[in-house]
């Protein structure tokens, strides 16, 4: 690859000069490129935390009784891992970096409608985060809650919990706002030509998703607001013993946390949809149905929330409505593999590794949504629910599918970034051991979970030992991998050789810019006449 | 590009009306809770927040003036709440 930079006069976004230099040029920068680069930045400390908790956690589990922590600290491990791998990373995730970076260059625009307001967004988001984990240093010990923050407990506690509740309210704000920016960016910024049915499926499916976020975000900040008010001057919400209804809790949660699993999900599903027809260079199949079943997903999402809630108590005619419509909501979901898969069908694939993440995605994300099934179902439900069936099966899905899609992502677009190659032989080292560590960890989860292993325990009885054991190799395993895949890349923005405009010979308007891109991507706004998968 | 906006002034007198009407609607939605109707009390309070909202939405926020377009969006999302609210009664009427 000896064809450096198209040699454009105009500096890279990365080169140009602004009003600030250094740090301030880009925590200051409203430039939409360097926003999802300081998400990326950000995301990765944070990951970084809280993958090494889980390690921890699961080094914990290797034997029974206390080996390396006591129950309050496990206690709070696995809510600040939680708190951090959901608020700060799968749900901004994917649409705040790549989202940022390449809808506006994907659409043919110049930047998003709402420049300032997107650096705003990035900077609610930091503050956000450190008051959540200023949780951890101040006051009366660690909160220790889970992530969901169920009432009653989360008001009776005498750990910290006020400014993990508060940093996640404040988080829902900077989810609101890039919402509302993508959705008005879409709607009035796309290039001369591409109409709705030409747009490429990565910006449908932040579409979307940024209506989920507009919609449901503030649900879960009124309800956040309640168990502060409930915690600092007991109103009598959510505590039976002052006349309210700890299920109100649960359904106000989830009413936001069930849509939230489909803003962590849809984009995922948007980059396998673009990783996809690339690497098979064929035009994607079934481009509308694609389309339908992503708004289709968006929409009955909203109303399968009680499927979290089958054993607390409600109504038997709530609990049929919410299992019948968790099973409607699988088929949407069902309709995009059948046609990534068909997309597969007789094309003349390129095995990159972008492409291999997304076959990776494939299988781990079938494995989470068939489980969910098993889950959906009433009966079922009743013995798995809080066991580590439940845990393995949302890591199947969300590490599986959001965790994978952002990495698969990453490597496709990385060239685009940064404008140079990654070692592909290390990632696929990398992501070999990541995979066979990943299904090593949570397979073995399933078993545990149907033979009675409890979730969110630092102990366990004998007879769970020895798939634990597996369970935790499998997390070392899986780390090392990470640390693999993550030092190449970190390298290659340094040692890599330069990348050219269209490195996998993609069709999407990102491909036809420079790598990295200018300031305003675009010379010249294009006019887009065809599909945006036009491969044969 | 038509960006949808057009000036539209709305007078004084009917700002002065709507701020009586919101003030009623609030006190209504007091009043009805010392009444005891079951659960018609909660129905009749999401009523008139409902109607509250509409008129905000029409005339301080000016849907009334602007493109049908947005009208059909907003309406979507109430469709969509109160869809949620319905499902959410379908635990606590049948417990
Ligand atoms: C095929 C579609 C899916 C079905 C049928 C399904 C079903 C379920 C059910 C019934 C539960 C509750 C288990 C219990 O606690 O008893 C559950 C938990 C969960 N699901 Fe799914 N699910 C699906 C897809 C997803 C997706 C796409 C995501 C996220 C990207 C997701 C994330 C989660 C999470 C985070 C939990 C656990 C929440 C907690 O208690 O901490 N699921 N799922
Ligand atoms: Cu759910």
């Amino acid at each position: 690859m000896i064809e450096t930079h198209t040699q454009d006069t105009t500096p890279s976004f990365l080169e140009y000069k602004g009003r600030f230099k250094g740090l301030m040029g880009w925590i200051f920068s409203t430039d939409h490129k360097r926003i999802g680069l300081l998400y990326l930045y950000s995301m990765l400390v944070f990951f970084s935390v809280a993958a090494i908790l889980g390690l921890l956690m699961k080094l914990e589990l290797i034997a029974p009784g206390k080996t390396i922590m006591g129950a309050q600290t496990y206690n709070s491990f696995f809510t600040l891992h939680g708190i951090t791998m959901i608020f700060l990373i799968v749900v901004p995730g994917l649409p705040a970096v790549f989202g940022n970076f390449f809808l506006p260059i994907m659409i043919g625009a110049k930047d998003v409608a709402f420049p300032k307001l997107n650096l705003v967004s990035w900077w609610i988001y930091i503050i956000g985060a450190f008051i959540a984990l200023s949780a951890q240093f101040m006051g009366d010990g660690a909160p220790d809650t889970g992530w969901t923050f169920y009432a009653p407990y989360s008001f009776k506690t005498g750990t910290n919990m006020l400014p993990a509740v508060l940093g996640a309210f404040i988080l829902g704000f900077s989810s609101i706002v890039t919402g509302i920016n993508f959705i008005v960016t879409m709607h009035r910024m796309r290039a001369p030509g591409m109409n709705w049915m030409k747009m490429p499926l990565f910006p449908w499916a932040l579409y979307g998703t940024s209506w989920i976020q507009v919609l449901a975000t503030p649900i879960v900040g009124v309800t956040l607001l309640m168990v502060v008010l409930e915690r600092t001057l007991q109103i009598g919400f959510f505590d039976p013993a002052l006349g309210g209804d700890p299920i109100l809790y649960q359904h106000l949660f989830w009413i936001y946390s069930h849509p939230a699993v489909y803003i962590m999900i849809l984009p995922a599903m948007g980059v396998i949809s673009e990783i996809i027809p690339t690497f098979a260079r064929k035009t994607i199949f079934g481009y509308t149905a694609i389309v339908v079943s992503t708004l289709a997903i968006a929409f009955v999402g909203y109303f399968v929330w009680g499927h979290h809630m089958f054993t607390s108590g409600m109504s038997g005619v709530a609990l049929y409505t919410f299992s019948i419509l968790t099973f409607l909501v699988a088929i949407p979901s069902a309709i995009k593999i059948f046609n990534w898969v068909a997309t597969l069908h007789k094309a003349s694939i390129d095995l990159q590794t972008p492409f291999l993440w997304a076959l990776c995605f494939l299988f781990v994300f079938m494995i989470g949504g068939l489980s969910g099934m098993v889950l959906g179902a009433l009966s079922a439900n009743v013995h798995l629910h809080d066991t580590a069936f439940v845990v393995a099966h949302f890591h199947y899905i969300v590490f599986g599918g959001t965790g994978y899609a952002f990495f698969g992502a990453l490597h496709y677009w990385y060239p685009k970034m940064f404008g140079r190659m990654y070692d592909k032989s290390w990632a696929n080292i990398g992501l070999a051991m990541f995979f066979t560590g990943f299904n090593t960890l949570y397979l073995p989860m399933f078993y545990l979970g149907m033979t009675g292993m409890p979730r969110r325990y630092y102990d366990y009885v004998d007879k769970f030992h020895g798939p634990n054991i597996i369970s935790s190799l499998g997390a070392i395993l899986m780390i090392v991998g990470l640390i693999v895949i993550i030092t190449n890349l970190v390298r290659s923005a340094r040692y890599g050789a330069p990348a050219v405009k269209d490195p996998w010979k993609g069709k999407t308007l990102e491909w036809t810019v420079a790598s990295p891109p200018s300031l305003e991507n675009f010379d010249e706004i294009p006019t887009v006449t065809d599909h945006p998968y036009k491969y044969e | 590009m038509d960006n949808g906006q057009h000036t539209h002034i709305v007078k004084y007198s009917t700002f002065v009306w709507i701020l009586i009407i919101l003030l009623v609607l609030t006190f209504s939605s007091v009043a009805i809770t010392q009444l005891d109707l079951g659960v018609y009390t909660v129905t009749g309070a999401l009523l008139f927040a409902s109607v509250k909202s509409v008129i905000v939405l029409m005339y301080f926020m000016h849907l009334k003036f602007d493109k049908k377009f947005y009208a059909i969006m907003m309406a979507g999302i109430a469709l969509l709440l109160t869809s949620v609210i319905i499902v959410t009664f379908l635990d606590y009427l049948y417990r």
